[in-house]
């Protein structure tokens, strides 16, 4: 049965068909973060696709990975365009690198997974929370439930990691 | 039988100078066009043929590109009474004008039309905001969008900015280098009538323009307009005799992706864009490098796009592109002057087409600035580069327009005067 919910006033959905993503929601719901690794020559990829971006195999299963890493970039965003973002304003959207698979198969390359800065409890995080993270900072996963099946995998402030002094943050503050 | 060896079309610069633009032609630029896209093609479309000096039925062929927010090219050809050997309407935006020029001549050379048409009309503003608000930031999030909209990531600024921060960070980019292209674009529309913001602006006055999602501010984004734009593409050989000099096209790239083209942050590095890769197809295909260039359009969505494609298709050293854009390069006047029309940030946004028609202007020499025009009914240009005055360039040979689609994803184009 298709999934359809409501997250911050936004309607979200999920087709049945979508199996690749229901399978990766699926997943966030039961607060685990797994990823597909390909049954040909195992590198794990991120987001969900329907055959191995690097040999090809159609053939994956989910395993589950770490959710940890570090902050590769970001952005911060003060004027929301989406009508469910306006009242949390300023929030930061974070690409994080994951510890895992980080500079395979080659150098540049990472799964570099998305999210917000949000509270350990998943919710999105007040604006003086926002002022403490930028590139660098340490992170870890947490989840937003939304509804059955389907949770948000997000970021926030990894307590036990040792973090920079100073993450590094755009200039002009 | 083989082919003898000079009909060889195995080696792209085959085709080099072989095609030409003859005609260009778009509305104004406004915010509140009280027309329909189809009006508003239509309009654009009927000026490029008669700037090409060209009947309805030299036409055989339209293309266009649009994100479900245009009008379908068969309609337009329609409306102007054009009787069709081929069309196509694309998906996508920036990026589409110089791909879809390779299209055209592609389906020109394989015998399927004679001359091609292509038109952008869209009403950016009052229709189907370019900015990403209204109904298109209230629209339901499925399936893929999970993955980016849910986590309000969605317009342009917000999906790029990630590219853009990268770049300070690794490279040590300051805001002030970024808003020196919006310093500049702003001067090149001071001096174009057409545009729709032509008051000057200061490195300050953009720095203290509130912020969007940073790095950017509000200064540092294009402007969303109303407005359709065409050019017409042909067979050189056959535009001989048109109402102005032949602009010919030495080679095109497009739409050159980066690795992982569904996601493209996953293969870094994240601070390079599309130009890396499709350079290797442009500069050998025409035969000429960056240095040879008098003027660039490097696409201009936002004030870093500019900045960042100029460095990838190797205009400046990589990491030096905060430099080249504020060091004055870039003005009238300046070694390289780019987006002369004040570019999307500016004059008006077309996905890409408005700077590919500035470009041909450019290679006329005739650029519709306020220069007095002779009795000859060509334009005196003074080459004064002052607020309200000139913007043609002295010496304008060859051209590179750099379009943009998101930072993996880009094409390109030279074009050379006859």
């Amino acid at each position: 049965m298709a999934i359809k919910a409501d997250y911050l006033g936004m309607p979200l959905s999920l087709d049945d068909l979508d199996v690749e993503n229901v399978a990766y929601f699926r997943h966030c719901a039961a607060h685990e973060f797994h990823l597909q690794q390909c049954s040909a020559c195992s590198l794990l990829r991120y987001p969900p696709t329907t055959a191995c971006p690097w040999c090809m195999s159609p053939d994956a299963r989910w395993v589950p990975v770490e959710g940890r890493g570090t902050v590769h970039s970001y952005s911060e965003v003060h004027h929301a365009i989406q009508p469910a973002f306006k009242a949390h304003t300023p929030y930061l959207i974070l690409l994080v690198d994951l510890d895992t698979q980080k500079g395979t198969p080659s150098e540049h390359e990472a799964l570099r997974v998305v999210g917000n800065l949000a509270a350990p409890d998943g919710k999105l995080a007040p604006p003086e929370a926002v002022l403490a993270v930028g590139i660098g900072t340490r992170v870890r996963m947490v989840f937003t439930d939304v509804a059955p099946g389907l949770a948000l995998p997000q970021w926030t402030l990894d307590e036990r990691a040792a973090q920079p002094e100073k993450p590094w943050r755009y200039p002009q503050e | 039988m083989p082919l003898p060896a000079e009909t060889d079309a195995s080696t792209p610069k085959y085709l080099r100078d072989k095609y030409a633009i003859i005609g260009v032609g778009e509305t104004t630029y406004t915010r509140g066009s009280g027309k329909t896209t189809r009006a508003l093609g239509t309009w654009a479309v009927r000026n490029a043929i008669e700037d090409a000096g060209l009947k309805v039925s030299d036409i055989d062929g339209v293309l266009s590109y649009q994100s479900g927010d245009s009008t379908f090219g068969p309609v337009i050809a329609g409306d102007l009474g054009i009787r069709l050997n081929f069309y196509m309407d694309v998906f996508g935006g920036g990026s589409s004008t110089e791909a879809l020029i390779g299209i055209a001549i592609g389906v020109i050379e394989a015998g399927m039309c004679r001359t091609v048409v292509i038109f952008r009309a869209m009403n950016g503003f009052s229709q189907v905001r370019i900015g990403g608000t209204g109904a298109r930031s209230a629209a339901p999030v499925t399936g893929d969008m999970l993955h980016n909209r849910a986590y309000g990531w969605q317009s342009a600024g917000q999906q790029f900015s990630l590219t853009f921060m990268r770049h300070m960070y690794d490279y040590g980019t300051t805001p002030e280098q970024v808003a020196a292209v919006r310093v500049a674009h702003s001067a090149h529309a001071s001096n174009n009538p057409k545009a729709y913001y032509r008051n000057r602006v200061t490195v300050e006055d953009v720095l203290a323009s509130r912020i969007i999602c940073k790095p950017l501010h509000l200064l540092d984004c294009c402007v969303e307009t109303d407005n359709a734009t065409a050019i017409v593409i042909t067979r050189a050989d056959r535009a001989r005799d048109g109402r102005h000099p032949r602009t010919l096209i030495r080679a095109v790239a497009g739409r050159v992706c980066k690795p992982r083209a569904d996601m493209h942050y996953q293969h870094g590095p994240i601070a390079r864009v599309a130009g890396y890769h499709a350079r290797d197809i442009l500069w050998p295909n025409a035969g000429v490098g960056p240095e040879d260039i008098d003027v660039t359009g490097s696409y201009d969505a936002f004030t870093f796009t500019t900045m960042l494609q100029l460095e990838d298709y190797g205009f400046c050293k990589k990491g030096e592109g905060g430099q080249y854009v504020s060091d004055g390069t870039i003005r009238l006047g300046g070694r390289r002057p780019n987006n002369t029309s004040g570019g999307h940030l500016c004059e008006g946004y077309t996905h890409g087409m408005n700077m590919v028609i500035e470009n041909v202007r450019q290679l006329r020499h005739t650029v519709d600035d306020t220069c007095p025009i002779g009795p000859d009914g060509k334009r005196r240009h003074t080459y004064d580069y002052r607020e309200g005055g000139c913007r043609q360039v002295k010496t304008c040979e060859l051209t590179a327009n750099l379009g943009w689609a998101n930072p993996g994803t880009g094409s390109a184009m030279v074009m050379r005067r006859d």
